[in-house]
């Protein structure tokens, strides 16, 4: 939490200082600048998606050409032959059709699959994330602040929630909801819908972020700022959200980061064992279940999604560390978002 | 320290009770899960399911339905909606295989990650270290069903190094099991060994910057002796936390390591059960998989007060 103590004297204005010496410290990091540049390759060549099924490969990412020829280096070539092995890598021969080939019996494009399909990987990986830590920051910091019971009710429910099994929880839920749909008052998601992916991936992380930002605000609230806020009157949604929230704004976006590169990897194995995103959608994670079945005729359609989401998984990785180096070099997030526990109870013992 | 352990007990009967309620809720109150409805099949007269209700107790209250499968699970008599296997038989015969599993890969990850943090943490900013770094956090970043796929193409259908699956038993043939278990275990401690050595050396790093090293140079003390005594000795400690953690939340079962390659542990079963909305057995091995992770929690705990004198069990810590 502690930024910089040269903070202060860098800041300028009020809210500029210890924000602005991250940057600076962050703008130096070229590791972390260089992944950061690879992840925005990587989500701009997904967001060029239907431009490159529109204009280049003439198709999109659920039609089938199961019994068609194309042509392609002035031959005419079939997109799956009677064995039923897909049609291999054309690059530019065919005009952009089947840059990759096409992705098994079904003879859909590889590439405008591989494209789309990482839109999904992607939604996912943010969106769940998106939903951990606003559950997380938000329940960290009602138990951390208030205590009392309010303490007591959220964190036996989320050492309930810690002491599941994350796969087997994860799998539970999606295959339930995968069935039957999602309907809580207002809330209706249907059986296929990628949202019961996300939010299923989003709440089985929220313990490992809730527990370790209860611990933080349970340290700050003792510290004399919060006093002077409650001395002065302040609400406590005031102080909650005034005080405390920037003080662990800096632990909460690394977190964030941490985040969406657990979640993309949990995706890719719901995906995987088919409880995650529903055929005929694909993901990442899909298309590596999907592959599997040519791994050893056509490997390349199990390695480049799995290569996709390691890159961006490394890419997501590589920038949090670097985050967190400019932020707050002393901060364990990584612990603490593997573990469910504060770094000092990691360091110092699980207290009884 | 009597006083712990009782209070430790109750908190894990209790969390334990807390997630065999939630379980059965996810798959009692679902639509689509009607077990009588699938059990019967798509085109079964109604008389077929309430003949299956009845017997299997689905028309009963349930609290009811609830407290007759915690009987039967503590008591071996459960038996899954599907294939009318015993639970607890069958959650026995995949131990071995999870187990085997689970322990060879912790112990291959925790040597590796160690060895790999510590050389990072001496050589901090080397040529070394950052290649280190770079196969680490590759490690910790990667998807384990491509790992397991590559390997899989590679070692036992291109090169049929390895065999492509299946478990023996070590006491059947102690060398056809490592030889069934090695690019398992490797798969698994992969993850691992990335995140291990990213830990250590960044606990190494950050003791060295400690008053009490800084004393221990001063003194005189070699380098050698000040990183091994000091430096190591603390920066260990998070990692028998972590360890521990980790290792009990392995073993309820590595659901994908432990399909792809066919060993038929716990995990494999616990998806096949799951694939089929099989109650039972999901409520089974969820339990199974829970009681471990609160178990080693509570070991973690214990180990503590060994390694660090300045805990005492039963006081608060705060």
């Amino acid at each position: 939490m502690a930024l910089d103590p040269n903070a202060k004297a860098a800041a300028s204005g009020p809210a500029s200082g210890p924000w602005r010496v991250a940057w600076r410290r962050l703008r130096r990091n070229r590791v972390a600048l260089g992944f950061l540049g690879l992840l925005v390759l990587i989500v701009a060549f997904c967001l060029a998606a239907p431009l490159w099924a529109a204009h280049v490969a003439r198709t999109g990412p659920n039609e089938t050409h199961t019994l068609e020829k194309i042509q392609a280096g002035g031959e005419e070539r079939e997109v799956v032959n009677r064995e039923g092995k897909p049609i291999g890598p054309q690059w530019l021969e065919a005009g952009g059709r089947f840059f990759l080939g096409a992705d098994g019996r079904l003879g859909r494009d590889e590439m405008v699959r591989l494209m789309y399909g990482g839109r999904t990987s992607l939604l996912i990986g943010f969106a769940a994330a998106a939903i951990t830590t606003l559950l997380g920051a938000i329940l960290g910091l009602l138990a951390g602040y208030y205590g009392g019971w309010s303490d007591t009710l959220i964190s036996r429910a989320m050492d309930v929630v810690w002491a599941f099994p994350v796969a087997l929880l994860a799998i539970a839920l999606g295959l339930a909801l995968a069935v039957g749909g999602l309907n809580i008052g207002p809330l209706h998601l249907s059986s296929g819908s990628i949202w019961i992916t996300i939010l299923v991936i989003g709440v089985v992380y929220v313990p490992y972020m809730a527990r370790p930002i209860r611990g933080e605000a349970l340290a700050l609230r003792e510290k004399e700022f919060v006093e002077a806020a409650e001395a002065q009157g302040a609400s406590s949604p005031r102080v909650m959200f005034g005080e405390l929230l920037p003080n662990l704004a800096s632990t909460i976006i690394v977190f964030f980061a941490l985040s969406v590169a657990n979640a993309m990897l949990l995706e890719a194995l719901l995906s995987f064992l088919g409880v995650g995103v529903q055929p005929p959608n694909g993901s990442w994670g899909t298309m590596l279940n999907g592959g599997l079945d040519l791994l050893t005729s056509a490997p390349m359609l199990t390695y480049l999604p799995g290569a996709m989401i390691l890159l961006t998984v490394l890419a997501v990785n590589v920038f949090a560390d670097g985050l967190r180096d400019a932020l707050d070099p002393k901060s364990k997030a990584r612990i603490e978002a593997h573990s469910g526990f504060t770094a000092a109870e990691v360091t110092e013992g699980i207290a009884p | 320290m009597a006083r712990f352990v009782v209070r430790r007990l109750i908190g894990m009967v209790a969390v334990l009770f807390a997630v065999s309620v939630i379980v059965f809720l996810i798959f009692n109150v679902i639509p689509g899960s009607d077990p009588a409805q699938r059990m019967a099949g798509k085109a079964a007269s109604p008389q077929l399911e309430a003949r299956i209700e009845r017997e299997w107790g689905f028309d009963d209250p349930l609290p009811q339905q609830y407290v007759t499968m915690m009987e039967k699970i503590f008591s071996g008599e459960l038996v899954s909606y599907f294939g009318e296997e015993n639970v607890d038989e069958r959650i026995a015969e995949g131990i071995p295989a999870t187990f085997s599993l689970c322990f060879g890969a912790a112990a291959i990850w925790l040597f590796f990650g160690l060895l790999f943090g510590y050389l990072s943490a001496r050589k901090a900013g080397g040529p070394l270290d950052r290649t280190l770094t770079i196969f680490a956090v590759a490690g910790l970043s990667m998807p384990v069903p491509f790992l397991a796929a590559v390997f899989l193409n590679y070692f036992t259908y291109k090169t049929e190094i390895f065999p492509s699956g299946g478990y023996v038993e070590f006491a059947t043939d102690p060398v056809e099991w490592v030889d069934h278990l090695i690019i398992p275990w490797v798969t698994l401690a992969i993850l691992y060994v990335g995140f291990y050595s990213r830990v250590l050396r960044s606990n190494m790093l950050d003791a060295m910057d400690e008053d009490y090293v800084r004393t221990a140079r001063a003194k005189g003390l070699g380098e050698r002796r000040v990183i091994r005594r000091h430096v190591l000795r603390n920066s260990l400690v998070p990692i028998v936390t972590l360890f521990g953690l980790d290792v009990g939340a392995l073993l309820g079962g590595a659901i994908v390591v432990e399909g792809l390659f066919n060993l038929n542990g716990v995990g494999q079963y616990a998806y096949e059960s799951l694939k089929n909305l099989d109650l039972p057995p999901i409520m089974a091995i969820t339990l199974f998989g829970a009681f471990f992770i609160v178990l080693f929690n509570a070991l973690v705990d214990v180990a503590y007060a060994y390694l660090d004198p300045r805990v005492k069990l039963g006081e608060t810590a705060r």
